[in-house]
C-alpha cells in the first residue's frame, strides 16, 4: 500500500469509529429518556403525586395489556380487536388513497375541472370532517362500513391536496419533451405525470395512515361491536385508564410496524433518488 | 465530399421535402402572468433548407426559443404561418425531436428507458426499442451505462443520453435549444464535434439556438442573426467553410472562420448592446 492509500484507510478507520460510539450514545441516551419517563410516573404515582385513578400508571397498563393477552377483552380475544380496527383502517386506508390520487391527478391535469371544483373541496377540506363519523353511523350502523367509510374520507383528502400538487409541480420541460417525443396524453401521464408526482404522494402516506387508524377508532368509538375504539371506549365508561392507555399502546405498535412498511415502499419506489446529504436522524 | 453524397443519396426525395422549414411573417405574442401583452418574435421570415444545419444567434430573450417551440408545434403562433414539408403545423410536429437546455432527461428512469422513450412512444415493443435505445447509446459513447440514472452521469454524459433520445426517433428535423449552453468549454468542445459526427451520418435539417456566435459558425451552414426583442431577422448569413469541418477547436484560427466571425459580430455586436442597456436600465 502506499503512504497516500495508508492515510486514506485511516480516515475511514477513525470515522467509522466515530459513527459506531454515536450510535451507541444516542442508543443509551433513548433508553434513559424511556426509563425517566415510565419511571417518574410509576414513582409519582405510587407516591400519589398524580392519582393513578385518573392518569393510570405503567404497572397498571402493563397489567391490563397482560390480561387482555391472556383472557381477552369484553368483546372477544385482543387479536380480534386489533385485527378488526386494522381491516377497517386498511380498506380505509386504500380507498381513499385510490381516490385521493385519482381525483387529485384529475383536477391537476384538468385545469377547468379544478377550477369548478376548486372552491368545494376547500369548503369540504375546512370542516371537521370527523363529524360524517355520526352520519355514516346513522346510515351504516355498527358494522365495518361506517369505520372504513370515516376512514378513506380522512385519508382522501390528505392524499387529494398532495397528489394535485404534485401533478402541478411536474417539470414541463419533461412533458413538452415526452410530447415532442410522440407521447400521447396518457403516456405523459403514466411516463412523465404520475411517477412525477410520486414523490409527493407517497409522502402524503405516511400521515394518511395515521389518519386511517384515527378514522377506524372514532368510528368505533361511535358505535360498534368490536374493535379497540370500542375498548378504549368501554374503559372509558368503566374508568379505567390503564384500559385506555393500554389500547393506546397497541394502537402505536401497529402504527410504527405499518409506518416501516410505507418506509420501505418509499425506499423501494424511489430508489431512483440520488441520495441526500440531509436524510439523517428522525428515523 | 463522397460521404456527402452517399448521404445525400441515400434520404429519399420524400424526406428531404419533408425536412423543409418556412416562416413567414410570424409573429408570437403571449399574456406575462400579470395580464400584460408580450411580443415575443415580429414578423420572423426563415427557411431552412432540407438537410440544412442553421444556427440561430442573438442576445438574451430575442425569442429564439419562441421560434423553436413554434416549429416544434409545442406552440402556435399569433399570426403569419409556419410550415414544415409544406404543410402549416397544427399540433407537435411528426419527425422533429427536440434537445432542450435544461435536462430533460426522466431522473427516475435509467439511461436505456429514458433512450428507448420513443420507440416506445410510437408503439414500438420494450425488447426492440431497448435494443435500439442500446444501439443508440454505443454511438453517443455510453456503451457500459446503460443501467445508470441520469443523476450519476456527469453534465456531458446527460447531454449525450439527450442526443440518443432525441435521435433515435431519426427525426427529419432536430431543434437544438442552447443544448450545450451549461457545459464547461471543453466539454463543450467535445460534444460540438460528436454533434457534428451524428448529423453528418443522417443529415436532418437543424435548427440551433445558442448565444455563442463562435459556436454558430463553426458548426452551421447557415448563420441568422436575430433583433434584440421583440426578435426579428436581421441578417442571414451562409457559412461557406468546406464540411466535414473536422475539430471545432481548430476552425477557430482559420482566416475564412475569422473573416466571417468579424462580419456577423458587427451585426450581432448593436443588439447585444442593446439588450445590455436594456436590462441594466431595469435594473437601475
Amino acid at each position: 500500500m502506499t503512504s497516500v492509500a495508508v492515510a486514506e484507510s485511516a480516515i475511514a478507520d477513525a470515522a467509522r469509529r466515530r459513527r459506531r460510539r454515536r450510535t451507541t450514545l444516542v442508543w443509551v441516551a433513548r433508553a434513559l429518556t424511556l426509563f425517566l419517563i415510565l419511571g417518574g410516573w410509576e414513582l409519582f404515582a405510587n407516591k400519589h403525586v398524580i392519582d393513578p385513578f385518573f392518569y393510570g400508571q405503567p404497572s397498571g397498563i402493563y397489567r391490563q395489556i397482560k390480561d387482555w393477552v391472556e383472557h381477552g377483552t369484553a368483546f372477544g380475544s385482543l387479536w380480534l380487536q386489533i385485527w378488526v380496527t386494522l381491516k377497517e383502517a386498511l380498506l380505509g386506508f386504500v380507498y381513499g388513497v385510490a381516490g385521493g390520487v385519482f381525483f387529485g391527478v384529475a383536477l391537476g391535469q384538468v385545469r377547468f375541472l379544478a377550477d369548478v371544483l376548486g372552491p368545494y373541496i376547500k369548503v369540504i377540506n375546512a370542516m371537521p370532517r370527523i363529524v360524517l363519523g355520526s352520519i355514516f353511523f346513522v346510515a351504516f350502523g355498527l358494522g365495518t362500513t361506517s369505520k372504513v367509510l370515516l376512514a378513506a374520507v380522512l385519508v382522501f383528502f390528505v392524499v387529494f391536496f398532495n397528489a394535485f400538487q404534485g401533478v402541478r409541480e411536474v417539470d414541463r420541460n419533461l412533458v413538452a419533451n415526452a410530447r415532442v417525443l410522440g407521447a400521447s396524453r396518457w403516456q405523459v401521464v403514466r411516463n412523465v405525470v404520475l411517477p412525477s408526482a410520486l414523490v409527493w404522494i407517497i409522502a402524503s402516506l405516511h400521515v394518511a395512515f395515521g389518519f386511517s387508524i384515527i378514522g377506524a377508532i372514532v368510528g368505533e368509538f361511535l358505535g360498534a361491536q368490536k374493535g379497540l375504539g370500542l375498548v378504549i371506549a368501554n374503559s372509558q365508561n368503566n374508568f379505567n385508564p390503564d384500559g385506555v392507555f393500554g389500547a393506546m399502546v397497541i394502537i402505536g405498535v401497529v402504527a410504527l410496524t405499518a409506518e416501516a412498511l410505507i418506509a420501505q415502499l418509499e425506499h423501494r419506489l424511489l430508489a431512483w433518488r440520488p441520495p441526500s446529504p440531509t436524510e439523517t436522524g428522525l428515523a | 465530399m463522397t460521404a456527402t453524397t452517399l448521404n445525400e443519396r441515400r434520404l429519399t426525395a420524400a424526406h428531404q421535402a419533408e425536412a423543409r422549414v418556412e416562416l413567414s411573417g410570424v409573429t408570437k405574442r403571449f399574456l406575462t402572468p400579470d395580464g400584460a401583452p408580450f411580443t415575443a418574435i415580429h414578423d420572423v421570415n426563415l427557411v431552412v433548407e432540407p438537410g440544412q444545419f442553421c444556427a440561430v444567434v442573438g442576445p438574451t430573450g430575442c425569442g429564439k426559443s419562441t421560434t423553436l417551440t413554434l416549429v416544434s408545434g409545442l406552440d402556435s403562433p399569433t399570426a403569419g404561418a409556419v410550415t414544415v414539408g409544406g404543410t402549416p403545423v397544427a399540433g407537435v410536429t411528426r419527425g422533429t425531436s427536440f434537445v432542450f437546455q435544461a435536462d430533460a432527461l426522466l431522473p427516475w428512469k435509467t439511461v436505456v428507458a429514458n433512450v428507448a422513450m420513443g420507440p416506445l412512444f410510437h408503439g414500438l415493443g420494450k425488447k426492440q426499442a431497448h435494443a435500439e435505445a442500446r444501439d443508440w447509446l454505443r454511438r453517443v459513447g455510453l456503451a457500459g451505462f446503460e443501467n445508470h440514472h441520469p443523476h450519476q452521469l456527469s453534465g456531458g454524459m446527460r447531454k449525450r443520453v439527450a442526443l440518443a433520445a432525441a435521435l433515435i426517433n431519426e427525426p427529419s428535423i432536430l431543434l437544438m435549444d442552447e443544448p450545450f449552453g451549461a457545459l464547461d468549454v471543453q466539454t463543450k468542445a467535445i460534444m460540438s464535434n460528436e454533434l457534428l459526427a451524428l448529423w453528418e451520418q443522417a443529415r436532418p435539417s437543424v435548427i440551433f439556438v445558442t448565444h455563442d456566435l463562435e459556436e454558430a459558425i463553426a458548426l452551421a451552414d447557415r448563420v441568422v442573426v436575430m433583433t434584440v426583442g421583440p426578435g426579428t431577422v436581421k441578417g442571414v448569413y451562409d457559412i461557406d467553410l468546406p464540411r466535414p469541418r473536422g475539430e471545432v477547436q481548430e476552425i477557430r484560427f482559420e482566416p475564412r472562420f475569422l473573416e466571417l466571425h468579424q462580419e456577423i459580430w458587427e451585426s450581432l455586436r448593436e443588439e447585444v448592446q442593446r439588450a445590455y442597456a436594456r436590462t441594466a436600465g431595469g435594473a437601475s
